[in-house]
């Protein structure tokens, strides 16, 4: 019994612990005099690794969510005569939800992940030892980049993945199933309002792209420099990020429409 | 002759594990200086120890008259532009060409225009020989030509203490000679100081001017590459010699086999 409150502590004591490391890496990555001659190519050339390709699968995956969503709104929708709410449907839940959301879960799976390993491997071929000795941050030089690279890149791509996917569900409603065009962007138009709904969506997928990204470094950061480390690694930022863009979400959904 | 590096009575466990128990030892300016000892017992510790990358539980490391492990990050990232490491992995930067990566320290350090980095760069890469291979990558290179790369890289900002971690493991005995010959007239050329740990003995007795043998958590014999072939001291002459048994005990335990096989200790 009190080997079960022993290991219960030291669990709660860790966690404690690798939060605090977190947060201090993330001050002394963010915080500091900024070197724009050196960071900027880094930064561009990370919002070239993290955002540009994950276009791929941000797009392809918005258009099918979109398609899937007005598929299943106007089959029920019809039923009440009600297939020309079918343009807000679909505009709402993927600004509102479907867009950070799987957003958020995507670029877990294809960035994060990435992200992880890569600073994984370099922590275990030495190169960020070697960068240190070399009298150069690691964390400002290889942290910092990537983290604002993932911060603003994310509610780009979820942006993306909503304006896909809406063009989606007009292609599958509007093209395929009959419903009026007109009908389908102004309905949509009215219903649709810029601040709860469109902002609301925005500032969801900040906070992901901030809580998915820092995951993501800091378990690369941390990782165990073996091989099977890495791969652990790996996995736990897929599984944490995705867990935390969960349940982040029911939080602050509940912040944003349960009022 | 001043010393530039100094450790007195360290004492560094890495987690509950105990590494050293009072180790001690000087590095005088100008010399190569070997560190050898059988694997395990934290040579690159102490290297990591020197270069502030770890801080001891107890005990004084100087480097230039600087202790280091009191030293907050600015100053510490201002010594550590003074001194540069040879990893035993070379650790070149997987993303960036040979080229770039000697060039990395100059362009990160200091604010010379690139026809004057791409001038030192070349004649760092001459002198460890792999001027042609500047377009390279790492993964084109070599084992050996990776650690003379990354030589090269060590070497660009000219600094005072050049530590090589294992520099011959895993090479080729050419490679291996090359790499010898290179740390010597390396240090005869730059007027660098050298650490040097290894465990290649003959090797790394051939070039150093004044070698520890670290056992058993401290220094157990030191001196110049001549008093070390004539020291007589069990321990010393085993790893001098490559016995398989003797003070450094094959056996990781020591208990009993016949025990151990007729399930005696559960």
């Amino acid at each position: 019994m009190s080997q079960f409150f022993e290991n219960v502590g030291r669990r709660v004591l860790d966690s404690v612990a690798g939060i605090g490391f977190a947060l201090a890496m993330f001050v002394s990555a963010i915080i500091g005099k900024p070197q724009p001659r050196k960071s900027w190519p880094l930064f561009i050339k990370q919002m070239y690794v993290v955002g540009v390709l994950s276009m791929v699968i941000i797009i392809v995956s918005g258009l099918f969510i979109g398609m899937v969503l007005g598929l299943q709104g106007y089959t029920i929708l019809v039923d009440y005569g009600a297939e020309q709410s079918l343009g807000p449907m679909v505009a709402l839940s993927l600004l509102r939800e479907l867009g950070p959301v799987v957003t958020g879960l995507l670029f877990a799976g294809r960035a994060g992940s990435a992200l992880t390993a890569e600073i994984g491997l370099m922590k275990a071929t030495e190169q960020l030892s070697s960068l240190e000795m070399m009298a150069v941050d690691p964390l400002r030089r290889v942290i910092a980049p990537r983290f604002w690279a993932g911060l603003i890149s994310m509610p780009l791509l979820a942006l993306m993945f909503s304006a896909v996917g809406i063009y989606g569900g007009y292609l599958v409603g509007s093209g395929w199933l009959g419903v009026d065009e007109g009908a389908f962007w102004s309905v949509m138009q009215s219903a649709v309002d810029w601040q709860d709904d469109l902002l609301n969506g925005v500032i969801k997928s900040i906070v992901f792209a901030f809580v998915v990204t820092w995951i993501a470094l800091y378990k690369g950061y941390r990782a165990v420099p073996t091989s099977a480390g890495i791969s652990a690694a790996t996995t736990s930022t897929v599984v944490t990020a995705s867990l935390a863009v969960l349940g982040l979400d029911f939080i602050l959904t509940a912040i944003m429409f349960g009022g | 002759m001043t010393q530039l590096v100094e450790l007195k009575d360290v004492h560094f466990a890495h987690g509950d594990r105990p590494l050293y128990n009072g180790l001690s030892l000087t590095v005088p300016k100008g010399k190569v200086i070997a560190v050898m000892g059988p694997s395990g017992i934290g040579k690159t510790t102490l290297l990591k120890l020197i270069g502030g990358q770890l801080k001891p539980n107890k005990g004084s490391i100087k480097v230039a008259g600087e202790e280091v492990p009191k030293l907050n990050r600015d100053k510490l990232y201002e010594l550590r532009k003074r001194m540069s490491m040879l990893f035993q992995s070379g650790a070149l930067f997987t993303d960036m060409s040979v080229f770039d990566n000697v060039a990395f320290p100059l362009r990160e350090h200091t604010e010379l225009s690139e026809d004057i980095i791409r001038s030192v760069v070349l004649m760092k890469l001459e002198a460890v020989g792999l001027r042609g291979a500047r377009d390279l990558m790492p993964s084109e290179l070599s084992g050996g030509m990776a650690r003379r790369a990354a030589l090269a890289r060590a070497i660009a900002l000219d600094p005072d203490i050049i530590m090589y971690d294992e520099p011959f493991a895993g090479q080729d005995p050419i490679s291996m000679g090359v790499i010898v010959k290179l740390i010597k007239s390396l240090n005869q050329s730059l007027g660098l100081t050298s650490i040097v740990v290894s465990h290649d003995v003959k090797e790394v007795l051939s070039i150093a001017d004044y070698a520890y043998v670290i056992a058993d958590k401290k220094v157990v014999g030191e001196g110049t590459p001549d008093e070390l072939r004539n020291n007589d001291t069990d321990i010393i002459k085993q790893f001098l010699q490559g016995n398989a048994d003797g003070p450094v005990a094959f056996h990781y335990s020591n208990d009993d086999f016949t025990t151990d096989l007729l399930g005696g200790e559960k």
